[in-house]
């Protein structure tokens, strides 16, 4: 075989600011025209690794290293970031931050521009390169014009105009909607294919990654690597789930069936998965044996109500149309959609931070109008997406305690307040640490609690799990759930598919201010005409319930959500 | 959200947008230059009418730089009333004679010459105003780091005002999402509070700004970086437009209001205008 292009050998790293190593040992050969994985939960090191072959290790973040970093055939930190940077690519997770220019146009020429191109050709480039990842259109538009797929389209081109060899994802599906995620691997696969440069992708959402074949998945825990194997191979073993990594959901629906997962059985993709009859008669049986759990029934009490909603920025533009429906105490319901579809907005409509142009929102059969932003807030909680927005005290206590002084409660009973709320959150232990002492799961436990010690009776949350591995994911789903138990009603706008179908067995769907449906989350993926008009993705587990032969995928996909359940608990 | 920038680039089709931002800078610099050093109140008056004009050849409405305008006005009182305090024989002393209109009280009193050169001075600022505000408005900008580059300033520096100017939109939206969200929390900025209550409230917004807006900067400057800013000296510029016809044009007629300005002013060898 070739030379590799990325050599790690018993490369080590720990940064300045840090006591411990992030990196141990690492051994990695990456080829020219490979397509690698780099899966690990929070904290694995997956992004340090990334960060080492661009350069922003040691360039912008300095530390010591041991061992040797080749990046075509050259020390990494002997030279600077540039000339790294014309041989890796990389694009960065947050796709506004990394958006340069105010123009598309601008911004893909802008690596060009610092190589002091002339302006002709440069247009020419960007013209090229645009076309390629089918922008080409859009080169005048600003970045707030474009959606998140396409913000990834022009990061993608904006690397491309150097012709690199490496082309480094750093999570590139953390800010997607399941159906530009999907588009965005394609396009990489496509880019791949044309370019032929090496492709390392850093992910933790496996299953998404895979949309596209992988020829390695590398799996990262503390710092080491724990497995470098070919897709197959890894996903036939139990490696995956060992290290906090999410196997994609056929797999796991074939476990439960009792089917071995072996590497001849083609899993690296449910078209491409090769079950015997044999197989396909287990997840029948399986199938048949379980149970449709039932969701609360709608007898219960109404608490919220939204009647013929209507909202705008701009009069003649309406960002929400003829919006109904009604929340029912305890419930626990998903918020569904792409991105700018409207749900965002709705939210600021029911606390009240904007004011809807027509209709009501009604709680406890109570008209809501009027009530300032405050009156909600004693009944409505919102909690931000990023946590760094709402947290604004440096010490738990202060930041859980600010809205009861704020209400000018005395301090007595503020005091039994909080410390039962910090109870509930599982933060009693840390009450009297600083915030900057926690991770970001467990910030987002502190705004919780911040909004929680008001006692609202509903919560809306926005994005509860971005950006979460599944362990920290699981963390946040399964307080949220246990607050549900105790009586919360809680509302979730998000797109991720797998919190909605495990944790909300109601969603409501939205589509360019409209709302599309009101049903079942596991309905709501099993419509394929649903699916595609609000940016959603089928899962596999449609696709799996088919090739076996069953006729209620929606069936199936409930009754594997209801047992995986129950194996939970 | 549907809110205006304080300041930024408005796009409009206008004879003023088309010149290139080099154009505009030049015209910019010559045309304060001007204003700076002549009393003359004829110049004045002369360039005072002009910045009217290109004012309304730029398209921009009033009301899109109301707030920048308000705060120039506040800014022109303050300085107006200082000198006046600090300096109520001012005119007089330039003017060489003494007309007084009202007497306040001790060394205090209107004079015709001081009501002059406080005319002179407000129509000075009156003429810069609105060609420094155009300059912003309609100067996309990036072609506003290009023209600082093009007359010789480092890329650099051009580069980051340039940056600063993109983020106020985004800077502001954040404001009022998280300053909405304070709000749900009993924060109160409405203006019913004492004065310190609302400064302390005001932290409760300012601290997670600032640290979301270091976040930001953080991961702009190593997207900056991996894509080889600051790799050389000099850069390339896409979106910058070539020199037409109109930008010569014009460049032509700031230097000649220059000229004029320097010509009209110095004759007599005195920068004031003597009416008296």
């Amino acid at each position: 075989m070739s030379t590799p292009i990325i050599s790690f050998q018993d490369y080590g790293f720990q940064y300045t600011a840090q006591a411990e190593p992030t990196l141990h040992h690492i051994n990695l050969d990456i080829y020219p025209g490979e397509k690698v994985l780099i899966a690990g939960a929070s904290g694995s090191g997956k992004s340090t690794i990334g960060n080492c072959i661009n350069g922003l290790i040691p360039f912008a973040y300095p530390g010591t290293k041991t061992g040797r970093l080749l990046v075509d055939g050259r020390e990494a930190d002997a030279g600077s970031i540039f000339e790294l940077s014309q041989t890796v690519g990389t694009v960065l997770q947050d796709t506004d931050g990394q958006f340069i220019g105010l123009t598309v146009g601008e911004d893909i020429a802008f690596a060009a521009e610092n190589d002091c191109v002339p302006q002709d050709e440069m247009k020419q480039t960007v013209n090229k390169v645009a076309e390629l990842v089918d922008i080409g259109h859009h080169l005048e538009y600003a970045p707030h014009e474009l959606s998140g797929g396409q913000k990834q389209r022009v990061s993608l081109a904006g690397v491309m105009v150097e012709e690199v060899k490496v082309l480094l994802f750093d999570e590139p599906l953390a800010n997607l909607d399941p159906a530009a995620g999907r588009t965005t691997i394609e396009l990489i696969d496509m880019v791949h294919r044309r370019t032929g440069a090496a492709v390392i992708i850093i992910e933790h959402r496996l299953e998404d990654v895979l949309w596209r074949s992988m020829d390695r998945i590398v799996l990262m825990e503390e710092g080491r690597i724990v497995a470098d194997l070919p897709t197959a191979k890894l996903l036939a073993g139990n490696l995956l789930r060992e290290h906090g990594i999410r196997e994609p959901l056929y797999l796991t629906a074939l476990r439960y069936a009792g089917v071995g997962i072996e590497e001849a059985m083609h899993p690296e993709h449910v078209d491409s998965l090769i079950l015997t009859e044999e197989q396909k008669e287990k997840v029948r049986d399986w199938y048949r044996g379980q149970r449709i759990g039932t969701g609360p029934g709608r007898e219960a009490e109404e608490l919220l109500r939204v009647e013929k909603l209507e909202f705008g920025y701009m009069p003649g533009k309406r960002t929400l149309q003829d919006v109904n429906f009604t929340i029912y105490k305890g419930e626990m319901v998903s918020i569904v959609g792409r991105n700018g579809a409207g749900k965002s907005t709705l939210a600021k409509l029911i606390c009240g931070f904007e004011q809807p142009v027509l209709g009501d929102i009604y709680m406890e059969g109570r008209s809501l109008t009027g009530d300032t932003i405050k009156e909600r807030a004693a009944r409505i909680g919102y909690v931000m997406q990023n946590p760094n927005q709402m947290i604004s005290k440096p010490m738990i206590w202060d930041e859980v305690e600010m809205a009861l002084v704020q209400s000018g409660m005395p301090e007595k009973e503020r005091k039994e307040r909080v410390e039962e709320t910090l109870k509930i959150c599982g933060l009693y232990p840390f009450r009297n640490w600083p915030v900057s002492a926690l991770s970001f799961g467990q910030k987002k436990r502190v705004t919780i609690a911040s909004i929680l010690v008001q006692r609202p009776q509903v919560i809306i949350l926005d994005e509860p799990t971005a950006g979460q591995d599944y362990h920290h994911y699981t963390e946040i789903m399964e307080f949220l759930k246990s607050l549900n138990e105790q009586g919360y009603t809680i509302l979730m706008i998000t797109h991720d598919m797998h919190l909605m179908l495990e944790y909300t067995p109601r969603a409501i769907v939205f589509s360019e201010g409209r709302m599309l449906a009101d049903t079942t989350a596991a309905h709501v993926l099993n419509d394929p005409e649903l699916v595609r008009a609000a940016n959603l993705k089928e899962t596999s587990l449609y696709t799996l319930s088919a090739a076996c032969g069953i006729e209620e995928p929606q069936a199936f996909t409930e009754c594997f959500i209801g047992y995986e359940q129950k194996e939970e608990r | 959200m549907a809110k205006a920038a304080i300041l930024s680039y408005i796009k409009r089709d206008s004879f003023v947008h088309e010149l290139t931002g080099t154009t505009k800078l030049v015209f910019f610099i010559a045309w304060s230059v001007a204003s700076m050093v002549t009393y003359d109140t004829r110049v004045l008056f002369c360039m005072l009418l002009f910045s009217v004009v290109i004012f309304k050849a730029s398209r921009i409405r009033l009301r899109d730089i109301s707030f920048v305008l308000g705060l120039a006005a506040v800014f022109l009182l303050m300085n107006n009333l200082f000198v006046y305090l600090f300096a109520p024989e001012y005119g007089v002393e330039i003017y060489g004679s003494r007309t007084v209109l009202v007497s306040i009280a001790g060394p205090y009193t209107i004079t015709l010459q001081q009501l002059f050169y406080h005319l002179n001075m407000t129509m000075k600022v009156i003429c810069v105003v609105p060609v420094a505000l155009l300059f912003i408005a309609c100067t996309n900008p990036s072609e506003f780091a290009a023209s600082l580059a093009n007359i010789g300033v480092s890329y650099r520096i051009g580069y980051s005002v340039s940056l600063a100017l993109r983020y106020i939109p985004d800077v502001q939206r954040e404001y009022h999402n998280i300053s909405q969200a304070q709000q749900a929390r009993g924060i109160d900025l409405s203006g019913k509070d004492k004065l310190f209550t609302r400064m302390k409230n005001s932290v409760a917004i300012l601290l997670p700004l600032i640290l979301s807006s270091l976040n930001r900067i953080e991961t702009v400057s190593n997207a900056m970086e991996l894509r080889g800013f600051g790799k050389k000296p000099k850069r390339t510029w896409y979106s910058l437009r070539r020199m037409q016809k109109k930008d010569w044009f014009v460049l032509a007629f700031a230097l000649a209001v220059l000229v004029i300005d320097l010509v009209v002013t110095f004759w007599d060898g005195n920068r004031f205008y003597n009416p008296f």
